[in-house]
């Protein structure tokens, strides 16, 4: 009898040991995993962290050593600075209108390609879809000294030259920017192509077969109807290109655009700038520009990425990059 | 023209429409991609110079570039055989880093969206301009890990040094250990790059059936069990895709490019530097194809 009662106590303690058991494993598993997400968060924040705060550093605070985060006396004079030397109004303009009508140019053209591919049947189809992997994997610096004599005496066809005597320099402009992206190989342009036919080929058959039997053309249908379908990858497409476009800086140094259009050349000349015009020769302290000027590069990417930020998610999960 | 159209089977039709929507992207490759190959193949056999009126000027002299920047040149092969070396370091980290995040993303846990929004911030940072800059900080601020791997220095009250000696004394081979502390030395690198692989392998994650994983929890696996005989065969695909995706970028972004960059801009000796490239672009081709092949003979395909 005694022991009878002791097992069944036994039994019970065992069940709520293992209870106890599971509770702690949830608890410790779930502060290694707060653990992971709160170190990788500030590896990726760690840096913006620090920027945003060394940018409002005086010179007296740099050299503080009693300052780490929060500076002591503070100013905005790095802001201002940067501000009027970057001509910040005036080039945020100009770089937005160059991104956006690239990347509408982008969208336009890569989707069309890769709905090209997705849909239709045409001889060597296997093999010209082989050449968009290519461009994606062939190195673009390769190509980047015949793309810059290509640009630096342009010419279509030869006939600039029977009439002038010579090709047209394009460099320094961003045209060559503009024809490259119109023919699909601008920045990743391969890269689009592909998501886009990924996206195309999961869509159902029949929507076109409607349109088709109601008697809207190929091109029609495509621009009416696909496009407006496929808007979650239009979405992921038209945010990876404009942002890239945004910092691209080896596009823009190839072709020599001018600083006075692009922001990312700005923010690469800038340190070098004011240290001219302030005749500072530590690096240390015009480096605290740069800071400022990067903060005020990145304000409206961020501000673009976190209105559109949880249909930036949606969109690259059901985009089908995955195929 | 206009009874030859007529006379068009309707596959025929579908055919010429289809090339009309790849015509522009066609134009492109051929024009930009396959013209430009032929010449940067030119370039590098032979001594290029830029004429001021737009032009150049090409002066045929075989393989002397190519003997040029193997024998001659200080540093390129160097240059070349660390980017390399880098890249393949990397990838095996940069693999399993996004995979487990995207494994942790997947789950549902609170502030999720927060995590996903912070996670994907190095998509819209890691290139160009704000990539360089950002650099510079990420020096102020990790310190103590940067230092580690340059000479693993003591830093932070903690003597790295006689741990390592720790454990090399315990018997673990000291290649291991090394490439643990380059690991933790790279880990803004690993994280900063690997944006665009998690994202990938989140959505290979949510793209497996649902039924697999019931099918598992009945027939009694365990977590452990089921990631590796259903997630990981599941997502092996994608991670072909992934390191390709990897070599890729992280080639773009390597030593040997901006090498060849200065070359031509900023010697403006034009041929060896498409020399340069192309041979480095070669390398990378020969590298991509080995390992695409090795993983894709492991990988399961499930349809």
């Amino acid at each position: 009898m005694k022991t009878a009662i002791a097992k069944g106590i036994h039994t019970i303690d065992a069940v709520q040991a293992k209870k106890f058991g599971r509770t702690v494993q949830a608890i410790v598993l779930g502060l290694i995993k707060l653990a992971i997400l709160v170190g990788i968060s500030y590896i990726i924040l760690g840096p913006l962290i620090s920027m945003l705060s060394s940018s409002f550093f005086t010179e007296d605070d740099l050299y503080n050593p009693v300052v780490v985060l929060f500076p002591a006396e503070g100013t905005l004079g790095n802001y201002i600075q940067t501000y009027t030397t970057m001509q910040y109004p005036r080039t945020l303009l100009t770089t937005v209108l160059y991104v956006a009508s690239l990347t509408v140019i982008q969208v336009i053209v890569c989707s069309m390609a890769g709905y090209g591919f997705a849909r239709f049947e045409f001889p060597l189809k296997k093999v010209l879809f082989g050449c968009v992997v290519l461009t994606i994997v062939l190195p673009t610096d390769t190509l980047m000294l015949p793309w810059y004599t290509e640009f630096r005496n342009f010419d279509i066809f030869g006939i600039l030259h029977l009439i002038t005597g010579s090709g047209v320099n394009l460099l320094t402009s961003p045209i060559p920017m503009y024809i490259m992206t119109l023919f699909a190989c601008g920045l990743r342009s391969g890269l689009f192509i592909y998501i886009f036919n990924q996206f195309f080929r999961g869509l159902p058959k029949e929507i076109e077969e409607a349109a088709f039997v109601d008697g809207a053309g190929a091109f029609y249908t495509y621009f009416r109807i696909m496009l407006i379908n496929a808007m979650p990858s239009v979405l992921t497409v038209s945010i990876f290109s404009m942002v890239w476009q945004y910092n691209d800086t080896f596009y823009a140094r190839l072709f020599g655009i001018s600083n006075r259009i692009l922001m990312s050349m700005r923010i690469s000349t800038v340190q070098e700038n004011i240290a001219n015009a302030l005749e500072i020769q530590d690096s240390s302290v015009t480096q605290l520009y740069l800071y400022a000027g990067i903060i005020m590069m990145l304000v409206p990417v961020i501000v673009i990425y976190c209105l559109l930020q949880k249909r930036f998610v949606e969109g690259v999960e059901r985009s089908g990059i995955v195929g | 023209m206009k009874t030859k159209k007529k006379k068009m089977s309707l596959i025929q039709k579908r055919a010429v429409t289809g090339f009309l929507f790849i015509t522009p992207w066609l134009i492109g490759f051929l024009w930009f991609y396959a013209k430009g190959f032929i010449q940067a193949v030119r370039f590098s056999l032979s001594n290029m110079t830029m004429k001021e009126t737009g032009g150049y000027v090409l002066d045929f002299i075989g393989l002397d570039n190519y003997k040029y920047i193997f024998l001659q040149h200080a540093s390129y092969n160097q240059t070349l055989v660390s980017s390399v070396g880098n890249m393949v370091i990397d990838v095996p980290l940069i693999i399993f880093f996004s995979l487990f995040i995207a494994i942790l993303l997947n789950s549902k846990f609170k502030g999720r969206t927060l995590m996903r929004a912070i996670l994907f911030l190095p998509i819209i940072m890691n290139s160009g301009a704000i990539s360089a800059s950002i650099e510079l900080a990420q020096q102020a601020v990790s310190g103590g890990v940067a230092a580690v791997s340059t000479e693993a220095a003591v830093s932070g009250g903690v003597n790295i040094e006689y741990l390592l000696g720790m454990l090399t004394d315990l018997g673990f081979p000291v290649a291991l250990t090394d490439y643990i502390v380059a690991a933790v030395g790279r880990i803004f690198d690993i994280v900063q790059a690997s944006g665009v692989q998690i994202i990938i392998f989140i959505a290979a994650l949510q793209s497996v059936p649902g039924s697999l994983y019931e099918v598992s929890k009945i027939e009694g696996a365990t977590a452990y069990e089921t990631f590796w005989k259903v997630t990981f065969p599941m997502v092996s695909p994608l991670i072909v895709t992934n390191v390709v995706y990897t070599i890729v970028d992280g080639f773009m972004n390597s030593e040997v490019v901006d090498m060849a960059y200065d070359m031509a801009f900023t010697s403006f000796n034009w041929s060896v530097s498409v020399t340069m490239s192309l041979v480095s672009s070669f390398v990378v081709c020969i590298l991509l194809a080995v390992v695409t092949k090795l993983i894709s003979s492991k990988v399961f395909y499930y349809n």
